[in-house]
């Protein structure tokens, strides 16, 4: 990378800057198969231009997925999307979008474990591809909700038949979304922060 | 239609490790890139940087300064996270650590650390999250 131009890096417009008194941030993990929403859905709610960080992932990420079958030293870019949302001028919230495999979590270091929690996006037309994501967030314990994203083409199932598709328990929240519709992504952020609001209260959060 | 069905998890309690050392095992296997931009030895300390870890430039860039440096003073002159570093500078987030971890040493810039969620969750917090978001 050339840094000598620096002048013509490109940053933040000015109306995207924080406020100097911003002073901590969460993040809230937005997490589904490829092609499921996630940037749709990051982008829908964010008040700056989705932007992207990548990680490098070479022969370290073998052994920590089976399938991971390639002997060559290829290394591969595992890109990220995510959003930003200024809740007070002292708060900022941080979303991400993530791939579903597990072996790209360990790319950046405490993505799961220091959010807030977790959206599982969900494709009707591909519900299995979610089922490891769910397994993974209910080992890491990393509470979170489900959101069926609506695809005109999806497979309609009622909501009780998908939770028990997905084998979720009673008090995990699942909503149907439009990723694409500002409104819809922000009742499913309420949603996951209700269900945390009240994991709080009773005290089970872990 | 049926859906296909998935079998439900429990926690596990002991935690795998924490990824810092895949980090290090990557930057010393694959050190051009790490080495080129930030100069760090093998063995450097690495200061624990969270994604959303807000950075402030505390001072103007000495003369000195590598432009690397240069260019992340002036992005982080207002609060900018290092996720956004990441985005602005393009470089992957673990030679982003290891930069700003450079300029956290020479006391160039400030980290403003994140709220992690926590066994005893702070519901203050929480709802602040919430009416932040009925604004929207």
């Amino acid at each position: 990378m050339d840094f000598n131009g620096s002048d013509t890096i490109p940053g933040p417009r000015t109306e995207d800057h924080l406020p100097h008194t911003a002073q901590a941030a969460v993040k809230i993990v937005i997490v589904g198969g490829f092609g499921v929403g996630k940037t749709t859905m990051v982008g829908s709610v964010s008040e700056i231009r989705p932007l992207t960080t990548e990680e490098t992932m070479t022969q370290a990420g073998i052994g920590v997925d089976d399938n991971y079958g390639s002997e060559s030293k290829t290394a591969t870019t595992v890109a990220m999307d995510f959003g930003r949302i200024s809740i007070t001028d002292q708060l900022v919230l941080y979303l991400f979008g993530t791939p579903g495999q597990q072996r790209f979590w360990f790319l950046w270091n405490g993505l799961f474990e220091g959010a807030l929690g977790a959206v599982v996006l969900v494709d009707t037309r591909r519900l299995e591809v979610s089922f490891d994501v769910i397994g993974r967030l209910e080992e890491r314990g990393v509470p979170f909700v489900v959101a069926v994203n609506s695809f005109p083409d999806g497979p309609r199932y009622p909501l009780p038949e998908l939770r028990a598709a997905l084998d979720l328990s009673e008090e995990i929240p699942i909503v149907a979304c439009d990723a694409r519709r500002r409104a819809s992504s922000r009742d499913v952020l309420m949603t996951l922060m209700r269900f945390l609001h009240s994991l709080a209260m009773t005290g089970s959060l872990t | 239609m049926t859906p296909p069905r998935r079998r439900r998890r429990l926690p596990e309690h002991e935690q795998p490790p924490p990824p810092a050392d895949a980090g290090r095992q990557r930057a010393s296997k694959n050190p051009e890139r790490l080495y080129v931009v930030a100069g760090a030895d093998e063995d450097g300390a690495r200061a624990a940087l969270d994604l959303v870890t807000l950075i402030v430039a505390r001072a103007e860039p000495p003369p000195s300064a590598p432009p690397e440096q240069v260019a992340v003073l002036r992005l982080c002159a207002a609060p900018l996270s290092v996720a956004e570093l990441s985005a602005y500078l393009n470089l992957p987030f673990s030679a982003m650590t290891v930069l700003l971890t450079e300029l956290l040493t020479a006391e160039l810039v400030q980290a403003r650390a994140p709220i992690v969620r926590q066994s005893i969750p702070d519901r203050s917090l929480l709802e602040a999250v919430m009416h932040g978001l009925q604004r929207l």
